[in-house]
């Protein structure tokens, strides 16, 4: 399985529109924060953007921390999301290094990128692309996939019985 | 999901810091942006009483359709004009239209005078009017950097209006910037926020809505999102962005230079054509929440300020309007010029378009005499940036009687120094486009007098006759089908992606049949409201004065037909005069 990356970020425009669509396709929202990939500026618009995504960590803190089983390490880094066993405590969100999972406020249920691939067909300019993970790459035997770059269609890379409502 | 047709509406007072969440109007006669904006300020507002009365509203508003769909990305900024007393709309994009949507403010409503310089910061779980005296003069960019410094959170996920020392000094040209790049520009809202002693707006949009079930609206959405980044449609938005216009009317010889001394300069363009501020200077690309297209185009100024090898660099915002105005009309011959006062501009929280134009008219009433150093303090003459640099600073807080007039307005200090005839004002100062009758009407009479009411000047390029009746219902038309798209509120750049037809399809997408079925009569309904509005706070069409030098113009079709704009304007007169009653 692969993962997903935001390799040419540099090009980003800000427009949010992996957000939206992650939002949209995966969480049955309208929102550009209640999504796995979230687009901030710092210090502003006149310093560009960045993404803020799950790395795929393996192992996983965020599962790690989970005390009831809703986060579960993904085989290729990252989480695998029941949504139902989530009690909305927010340790998933504390253990992450990089500010990934974002808590609702309204809900404090947690959104993290399953990295399922569907917002990479929505950016305008190519920054996200699904990749390769690095902690697959270790493993005797295992198929590491096509290379950087290569762009996703709109379910690309979904892990097999992953919820669609994950998150 | 059940249809709200009511919309949610955040009243604050700024005299007692407080605010109240009210439900107001229905969607299915108002549908939203300019349509909400003109209701709610007959409403709130005072049709006789001063634009700078604290009484007034400042009212911003969303549409049905914001954040919903790609594009749809702007607000209408709803207000009484400081500069003509009228009521008066002005768009801008940013973040600020989704940071409203995931904030559930259909509309923002500000009222009353805070006692000291302010800012409010709106958003789910927080409302809070801050003194910030501290900011008191501070330029537009230091005042975003220190908004941000006051609430760190949310970076990305929200919109920063501010105004500078223009609006401060309650300049009838100041603006409203939002997010560094975009701006309510026209027609000195920026001083209505000044008149209220509020420096800047944070609103923060943290929250979400469910989409509508189904594959209706996510089917739709993909659609739309890739029409408008796979075909050819937005190209000229997004790559060379709008100033690709420059060359292309100086061509037709529909480019005002100098002041519109004319309207052609062949050995001039090149150095300030679109083509050459993205060969040389595009240091990137920026977009509106929500936009895939990214038309805001960003250039490298860099400065040397001192000796040997000391520079700075500033990243400044460049559209075909800033660039006539600050290019073309001040008669720069190099781009890094047009960005430098460009960026004077942005500082100060000044109109580009009205400020440029301004200065153009000051430059020439001093070639001609009519003003002197006495006036000017700088010699201002054509070409000279650091000339100009200092004129915008003077704008921005006016050290004599002569920016004091300039800062109102050209016409205001064209009557003052007696220069009226060359003052390059249609209801305000003129944008980017000499391309004759329909355009100059089009914009002196029109509900905001811009470029943006109706496509007069695309009229102007594709109609040789002179039919005063085909030419009225047009821009008539074209008006009521742009208020479709601007009580969505939708980018004006997608118009050919979002016909009524595909918008009515994104109304019932969204879960609102009964506004897409209603949405051709009440756009209808809409025109007219903004009109009714516009002639209750005093507006005479009869009292607009087309300047003689725009009957002095020779564009590519030859000169201007004084008998043709008379008719014009008598006929689009009486119409929008029928629609105001």
């Amino acid at each position: 399985m692969k993962i997903l990356r935001a390799p040419r970020i540099e090009r980003c425009i800000g427009c949010h529109s992996c957000s939206l669509a992650c939002a949209r396709l995966v969480h049955q929202r309208i929102s550009w924060s209640t999504a796995g990939i979230r687009i901030a500026s710092s210090g502003g618009l006149s310093t560009g953007f960045e993404a803020r995504l799950c790395l795929a960590c393996d192992p996983a803190p965020c599962a790690m921390a989970c005390p009831t089983g809703s986060y579960t390490q993904r085989k290729s880094g990252g989480v695998r999301v029941d949504k139902s066993l989530c009690i909305r405590c927010g340790a998933c969100a504390g253990a992450c290094p990089v500010e990934a999972i974002y808590l609702e406020p309204e809900s404090n249920l947690p959104y993290v990128c399953i990295h399922c691939g569907r917002c990479v067909p929505f950016c305008p300019h190519q920054c996200l692309a699904l990749e390769p993970s690095p902690h697959e790459a270790d493993e005797p035997g295992q198929a590491v996939g096509a290379g950087p770059g290569q762009p996703a269609d709109g379910s690309a890379g979904q892990a097999a019985g992953e919820a669609p409502h994950a998150g | 999901m059940q249809a709200d047709y009511c919309f949610r509406i955040l009243v604050v007072d700024l005299v007692a810091g407080k605010c109240e969440f009210l439900r107001f109007g229905d969607k299915r006669e108002l549908l939203g942006g300019s349509g909400l904006a003109a209701a709610l300020f007959g409403q709130y507002g005072r049709f006789d009483v001063p634009a700078l009365d604290p009484a007034q509203p400042l009212v911003f508003a969303i549409g049905p359709l914001t954040g919903c769909f790609p594009m749809m990305s702007k607000v209408v900024c709803g207000f009484k004009s400081p500069y003509n007393e009228r009521y008066a709309e002005s768009h801008a994009g940013g973040r600020l239209g989704l940071s409203m949507r995931f904030a559930h403010i259909d509309a923002l409503v500000v009222t009353g005078r805070a006692p000291t310089l302010s800012a409010l910061f709106v958003g789910q779980r927080q409302f809070e009017l801050k003194d910030v005296h501290y900011l008191k003069g501070m330029d537009v960019f230091t005042t975003g950097k220190m908004l941000r410094k006051m609430r760190s959170g949310g970076a990305g996920h929200r919109s920063i209006l501010r105004i500078g020392p223009a609006g401060e000094n309650l300049s009838a040209i100041a603006c409203i910037n939002v997010d560094s790049y975009r701006h309510f520009g026209r027609l000195g809202a920026g001083a209505v926020m000044g008149s209220k002693n509020l420096k800047a707006v944070l609103v923060e949009g943290g929250s979400a809505i469910p989409a509508p079930e189904g594959k209706e609206y996510p089917d739709l959405y993909r659609q739309i999102h890739m029409q408008l980044t796979d075909t050819g449609m937005m190209k000229k938005y997004h790559d060379l962005g709008t100033a690709e216009n420059m060359a292309v009317m100086n061509g037709l010889r529909a480019l005002p230079w100098r002041n519109l001394q004319a309207t052609s300069d062949d050995a001039g363009i090149d150095a300030i054509s679109g083509e050459t501020f993205a060969r040389e200077l595009l240091l990137r690309k920026t977009a509106c929440t929500g936009c895939p297209v990214g038309c805001i185009h960003v250039g490298l100024l860099r400065e040397q300020f001192a000796k040997d090898h000391d520079v700075l660099y500033r990243q400044v915002s460049y559209d075909h309007e800033p660039v006539f105005a600050a290019g073309a009309m001040l008669g720069m011959t190099n781009a890094s010029d047009v960005l430098a006062v460009l960026d004077e501009m942005e500082r100060q929280g000044l109109d580009a378009i009205s400020g440029g134009v301004a200065l153009a008219w000051a430059t020439e009433a001093m070639e001609k005499g009519a003003v002197g150093l006495d006036e000017t303090l700088t010699l201002l003459s054509f070409g000279d940036a650091g000339a100009y640099r200092e004129a915008v600073a003077h704008l921005g807080s006016p050290p004599n009687e002569f920016y004091r007039f300039l800062a109102q307005g050209t016409m205001a200090a064209a009557n003052r120094y007696n220069g009226q005839d060359y003052a390059c004002v249609l209801g305000q100062e003129m944008a980017g486009y000499a391309t004759g009758e329909v355009y100059f009407i089009s914009q002196a009479l029109g509900l905001r007098h811009s470029h943006l009411d109706s496509a007069g000047y695309s009229y102007d390029q594709k109609n040789k006759d002179k039919d005063t009746s085909k030419a009225v219902a047009f821009m008539l038309e074209d008006e009521r089908q742009r208020c479709s798209l601007n009580c969505m509120v939708s980018c004006l750049f997608a118009r050919s992606a979002y016909t009524e037809e595909a918008l009515g399809k994104a109304l019932t997408a969204m879960g609102y049949p009964e506004v897409a079925a209603n949405l051709v009569q009440a756009a209808g309904n809409v025109q007219k409201l903004r009109w009714k509005t516009k002639f209750a706070t005093g507006f005479d069409p009869d009292q607009v004065t087309i300047p003689k030098r725009f009957l002095e113009v020779v564009t590519w079709k030859g000169p201007i037909d004084v008998t043709y704009v008379g008719d014009l304007k008598e006929a689009y007169a009486r119409e929008i005069r029928k629609m105001g009653q």
